[in-house]
């Protein structure tokens, strides 16, 4: 086991560890406002200290993690969910109509800056975590259609899938029963370091107060909560600032790691 | 005193024991040729001798090139070896030429490395170095770039960067594998001519006993690491002391046993077939021109007969193949199998018509176990069987091609090449066919292997009065295994009629080039016979 696999996959493991614990308990109340003992340092009571109104920022970040895993896992579960297919269905219509519009239907949502139009949605549908997930997802679908297109049409000019076209197989069933066990290595790489932007773009859509709405916490919102406090009480801004780092960090490593642990082309490299 | 010198050349690999106790001899100006089949440890031979072992390896005992140890010198001292005195030419030209660059500039490269003059020196030397190997700049330019050029033009590349220096030994491992059967007879005089007039010494590897004979003077063949039989190429092929070398000899003319024909009803008819691909605009707005793979081809196979299709890279055969299994669709043209058009056949035709393809390792999805793999044309039957029936059927298609039946848990990569070669043959047998497209299917085996494919074609033929329709550039092959043989050239078919007629007494020009550049074992009847004679 690599050393990146091996980080990576205890610092995601700890923050989602820490989000499933946050649905039966957390150390205090997340919603319980204590304001004498506001802006408080870290200390034996308040592990990670307490925000503005006094809340406990451990039982926050716990709580907010809920929110980011939450959030990150839909969208790149809606990226995966028709970015697959939609990659699968246009290498095996290569070069005909089918693949060209689904083609050109990927350039063209890549040519909007994702967080801008992300903003957008949000704006005009209305700030939330449900609207979150469906902006983040939507940018996911091209990133997983052209990766499965890519890998898939290599796939398609083996002997194999010739002798599965002779067998009489349709390309459907071809997609689903040859192509796509030899492409899951690649998806489950890129669905981490997905993932990790998801859960950056949820940070940043709460951030401008457009992702899960008060008083639901968000690792976002913790952070411009803080901003205007960091003089007085900079553990204030630095604890969910290092959580999102962490979080992002992990998961870069655990897919790097999944990379080089899964990649056939990398493996003969390694020994 | 010899050139090369070899001493008990051993090597390990990761612990695994390669090459065992090595020793061969060169002479200045000699041709020898190294061969054996895969895994013999020819090509790690010539690696250990340039200094290009693999990591981990660890070789022992000498190497002498005239008085250096080339197993005792620094990596420095064998890059000044390398290319001037001991050249090498690779297996496959399409990939031992930088494609970015051109072909003045890889044969330059060589000569700049080396110090061995200025630019303006060095170009006018790659120059004269492509004429000798038939690229005169006049016709081939020097900004000509790789993909400009056919697989024989960059083969001539990559020895004119070989020979650029003049060494005193060049190496060439398998150096016309890749190539036609005629481009091969040009390479392999180019390399002899070139040999003699610079009095360089070549060993050559090859697994090809036929082009052993015609070239070398002197024969080391090798089975396991070790050197079994040598001597110089006529007492080598009269006497053939060590069992391998006759069962290598043997297995390369192998002749199987076919059952005589017995001709019926037709059962594949191909009428005028005409399959074309587009081909990029010349200019954004332009009509994409066409290339015409196959130009109007007509041909039957009647119910067990066995048809060969020969030709050369490009002419069509694999189009034609896509064509005839209903893969892609044709321009005009019409193919029909038992009467039944195959574009728009359902199951119960495309049922009688299965393929075996020609890389055993790219055939099956290495996700799969064999039983499933085998059972894959199952999708065609409306009652597949079942249950215990499915495993019986399984059973006896992997026994029908000399498997066992506890095999079917197995993953292909627990196969050798002619394991995964029967396997594909079982998967093409399971449902039955009436015919069986055998596209270049034994040639990427070793010729023992080859000879029992061969075998259990014939065999399978016999017992379940089978058609094929055998694709291959080799003319002994096909041979070996047809009654019939179609000549295809440039989408065409120009010369068919019975096997041995059409090989013996070729009438169209282009069945004479190949015949006659086909290289031929030396006949000199069969060893065991000779043996038992003295």
């Amino acid at each position: 086991m690599n050393r990146s696999l091996f980080l990576g996959a205890w610092l995601s493991a700890i923050f989602l560890l820490g989000a499933l614990l946050s649905f039966v308990w957390t150390p205090a109340d997340v919603g319980a406002m204590d304001i004498p003992n506001r802006l408080k340092s870290p200390d034996f009571h308040h592990l990670l200290g307490t925000d503005h109104f006094g809340r406990d920022l451990l039982s926050m970040i716990m709580v907010g993690a809920r929110t980011s895993i939450a959030v990150a896992v839909v969208a790149v579960g809606i990226g995966m969910g028709a970015g697959v297919p939609l990659g699968l269905a246009a290498a095996a219509h290569s070069g005909g109509m089918i693949d060209e519009f689904i083609s050109r239907g990927n350039d063209l949502i890549f040519a909007f800056p994702s967080l801008v139009i992300a903003i957008l949605i949000t704006a005009s549908f209305g700030a939330g975590a449900i609207n979150a997930i469906i902006a983040i997802g939507i940018f996911n679908i091209p990133v997983f259609a052209r990766l499965t297109r890519g890998a898939a049409l290599s796939l398609w000019q083996r002997e194999f899938i010739l002798a599965a076209r002779v067998a009489g197989k349709s390309t459907t069933r071809i997609s689903a029963e040859h192509i796509l066990p030899n492409i899951a290595n690649l998806l489950i790489v890129q669905g981490t370091i997905q993932f990790s932007l998801g859960i950056l773009a949820e940070a940043g859509l709460s951030y401008v107060g457009l992702g899960a709405q008060p008083p639901t916490p968000s690792w976002g919102r913790m952070l411009a909560d803080a901003q205007t406090m960091v003089a007085l009480a900079p553990h204030v801004a630095i604890v969910p600032g290092l959580a999102i780092v962490s979080m992002v960090l992990g998961l870069n490593l655990l897919g790097d790691g999944l990379r080089d642990r899964l990649d056939p082309k990398l493996r003969v490299m390694r020994t | 005193m010899n050139l090369l010198r070899i001493q008990d050349l051993s090597l390990t690999i990761h612990g695994k024991h390669i090459l065992k106790g090595i020793s061969l001899d060169i002479a200045t100006g000699e041709v020898v040729a190294l061969t054996g089949e895969s895994g013999s440890g020819k090509s790690m031979t010539a690696f250990a001798t340039m200094g290009l072992l693999p990591q981990g390896a660890e070789a022992s005992g000498q190497i002498h090139l005239l008085d250096k140890d080339l197993l005792s010198l620094s990596e420095g001292q064998m890059c000044e070896i390398r290319g001037r005195d001991i050249g090498m030419v690779f297996q496959e030209p399409m990939t031992a030429l930088n494609p970015v660059q051109c072909i003045g500039d890889q044969v330059m490269e060589t000569i700049l490395i080396h110090g061995a003059g200025s630019k303006a020196e060095a170009r006018a030397r790659a120059r004269d170095v492509l004429t000798r190997v038939g690229l005169p700049p006049d016709q081939f330019p020097l900004s000509r770039f790789p993909h400009e050029l056919s697989g024989g033009q960059r083969q001539r590349v990559v020895i004119a960067m070989a020979i650029a220096l003049r060494p005193r030994l060049l190496i060439a491992d398998e150096p016309t594998t890749a190539l036609d059967v005629t481009t091969q007879a040009q390479i392999l005089s180019l390399l002899l001519s070139l040999a003699k007039s610079d009095d360089m010494a070549l060993m050559m590897i090859t697994h090809d006993l036929a082009v052993v004979s015609q070239m070398a003077d002197r024969i080391a063949v090798m089975q396991h690491g070790e050197i079994v039989e040598e001597g110089a190429t006529d007492d080598l092929f009269s006497e053939m002391r060590h069992p391998y070398t006759q069962a290598l000899f043997q297995a390369s003319r192998h002749q199987a046993n076919l059952p005589a024909p017995v001709f019926a009803a037709p059962l594949l008819q191909v009428q005028d077939l005409k399959r074309s691909y587009p081909l990029p605009r010349p200019h954004p707005f332009a009509k994409r021109p066409r290339f015409e793979a196959v130009k109007g081809v007509s041909f039957e196979i009647a119910k067990g007969e066995r048809v060969g299709l020969v030709g050369e890279s490009g002419c069509g055969k694999s189009t034609l193949t896509r064509a005839i299994l209903g893969l892609d669709p044709i321009q005009s043209g019409h193919i029909t199998l038992d009467g039944t058009p195959i574009a728009t056949a359902g199951p119960d035709t495309k049922r009688k018509i299965q393929v075996v393809f020609q890389d055993p390792y790219g055939s099956f999805n290495p996700r799969h176990r064999v039983d499933r793999l085998v059972s894959e044309p199952f999708h065609l039957l409306p009652d597949a069987p079942q249950g215990p029936a499915r495993q019986e059927a399984i059973a006896q298609a992997l026994i029908a091609v000399g498997l066992s039946p506890s095999d079917q848990t197995k993953f292909i990569h627990e196969f050798s090449g002619g394991q995964r070669q029967r396997i594909a043959i079982a998967r093409a047998l399971i449902t039955r066919p009436e015919l069986i497209i055998f596209d270049e299917a034994v040639s990427a085996l070793d010729v023992r292997v080859r000879a029992q494919i061969l075998d259990l074609m014939a065999d399978l033929s016999r017992e379940y009065g089978l058609s094929y329709l055998f694709i291959t550039h080799d003319l002994t092959v096909v041979r070996s295994i047809t009654d019939r043989v179609l000549v295809m050239k440039q989408g065409e078919i120009v010369e068919t009629g019975p096997t041995k007629q059409v090989l013996d007494d070729p009438q169209h020009i282009y069945t004479q080039t190949l015949v006659g550049a086909a290289p031929t074992l030396p006949d000199i009847g069969d060893p065991h016979a000779a043996n038992a004679a003295v």
